[in-house]
């Protein structure tokens, strides 16, 4: 899965879960929860959906890997690889 | 019309799903009303068959104004005519006790990819996931658009113009109801800082042996304290209506919900107390999904015997509330943060959260508050056991 589909996905995700987030607006360094105002439930509900989706094990623990974009994408690409 | 909250005034009916003829049993949605807090379903109490309808769409009516004419009851003796302005009495929302599978099944065999939110909309919709054949997301993913668009195409949901929440009303609900608490109810204020080692430890642990769905946050520990710590002090349960108290046997908790660009609905939880943890987590997702598409029942705003706020790992380090009438109370709770903290006379670092009490000075006292708190606090020390 290239970057740029884990990218897109993440945002058709969180489009669901806060319809009004504008991907426009979010930088890679960006934490998704400030900038699409994520709230706890929000952001479980998030890794509930990744989950789903890409089938890759995400530990609560790595949780905070996920919280910018960037760390997101890369800590998913890594996750995907390692099928 | 039904009151659904103490500070609604009137409403407009905005769609009939039940007319002359048609029976409808105890728990039915009959209709849907546009109220300050958005559209809400009106359910009834009562099995029987419509005979009239007495409100037509689009009319604004008082609180209490009849809305339509059951006749009598399946298997009744003789049948008799009622007139009701539903929502007398709670009925318990339908829980989510499992998640639904994650793909549904294709024409051809395929699997298809459906979000969470997807799935979760379908099923309260009672669409059959099957009968779209792409969605509109990523490699045809069916997301929440394709199926509100697919349940609005089948008639199966009002319009979703009918489902809207229009913030600036609800601004005024809050405020009318807010500022007649503050102005009636003698409130005192209580706070306690509770340790939370033993519930953090628990928690991460329980979730580590979960698959992402299964999985809980802090706040249903709160939740399910604060409903069994209230059968220790039952006086903090209940409402407050012409100068009595009325104790309530059950504990529904009215679970605060801050919706996005501003505004806040609490609606209840039932039988908190008798809930699992697993149960609480997802009557919690639920309610806070359909809180926020404005999709809420009129059992779900009528029946909470007091309220409970968690501000979640974003919010403020202390949250004191105000109490929602006809209810005695409101428990707060801040955002989870690591202190140096004294145990066993050592200094340790240590989670913990700011607990708190806006009770009622008409039926309790601060003693009977500080219990609560205390027993908040002790079984928060216990999570396997809640």
């Amino acid at each position: 899965m290239t970057d740029a589909e884990i990218r897109a996905l993440i945002f058709e995700l969180i489009g669901d879960i806060a319809p009004e987030a504008d991907p426009a607006v979010a930088r890679d360094q960006d934490d998704l929860r400030e900038i699409f105002d994520l709230d706890s439930m929000d952001f479980a509900n998030l890794v509930v959906a990744i989950h789903d989706r890409l089938k890759v094990d995400i530990p609560e623990a790595d949780y905070n890997k996920l919280f910018t974009l960037s760390g997101a994408i890369t800590y998913l690409r890594d996750a995907f690889a390692k099928k | 019309m039904p009151a659904l909250g103490a500070d609604m005034e009137a409403g407009t009916l905005v769609e009939w799903l039940a007319k002359p003829g048609d029976r409808v049993k105890y728990g039915d949605v009959i209709a849907v009303v546009e109220t300050q807090k958005g559209a809400i379903e009106v359910e009834i109490f009562q099995d029987g068959v419509v005979s009239s309808i007495l409100v037509p769409v689009g009319e604004r009516v008082p609180v209490g104004t009849v809305l339509a004419q059951i006749d009598g009851a399946p298997g009744a003796a003789a049948p008799r005519a009622e007139a009701v302005a539903v929502a007398a009495k709670p009925a318990p929302p339908p829980l989510v006790e499992s998640p639904p599978p994650t793909t549904v099944g294709a024409p051809q065999g395929q699997r298809i990819k459906v979000t969470p939110a997807a799935r979760r909309r379908a099923a309260a919709l009672n669409l059959d996931l099957g009968s779209i054949l792409k969605g509109t997301g990523v490699e045809g993913s069916i997301r929440l658009t394709d199926v509100e668009v697919a349940a609005s195409g089948a008639k199966l949901a009002p319009p979703s113009a009918k489902r809207g929440l229009d913030l600036s009303e609800m601004r005024k609900a809050i405020a009318a109801a807010m500022s007649r608490s503050k102005r009636e109810i003698p409130h005192y204020y209580l706070t306690e800082t509770v340790d939370l080692q033993a519930a953090s430890t628990w928690i991460e642990r329980f979730n580590a042996e979960k698959s992402p769905i299964e999985r809980i946050l802090p706040a249903v520990l709160f939740l399910k304290a604060a409903a069994l710590a209230l059968r220790e002090q039952p006086k903090l349960n209940g409402a407050y209506e012409n100068g009595v108290f009325s104790p309530s046997p059950d504990i529904h908790v009215g679970w605060a919900v801050s919706l996005r660009g501003g505004g806040l609905i609490a609606p209840a939880i039932l039988d908190a107390d008798k809930k699992s943890l697993a149960q609480l987590m997802a009557a919690m997702r639920d309610l806070v999904e359909r809180a926020r598409r404005g999709n809420l029942r009129s059992s779900e705003l009528t029946s909470s015997t007091i309220t409970v706020t968690s501000v979640g790992d974003r919010g403020a380090e202390t949250v004191t509330g105000i109490i929602y009438p006809p209810q005695v109370a409101i428990v707060g709770f801040g955002r989870i943060v690591t202190r140096p903290y004294a145990v066993e006379g050592r200094i340790e670092s240590r989670p913990l959260v700011a607990l708190s009490l806006a009770a009622d000075h008409r039926v309790t006292d601060g003693h009977i508050g500080g219990l609560y708190l205390s027993a908040i606090a002790r079984l928060l020390q216990e999570p396997e056991k809640l």
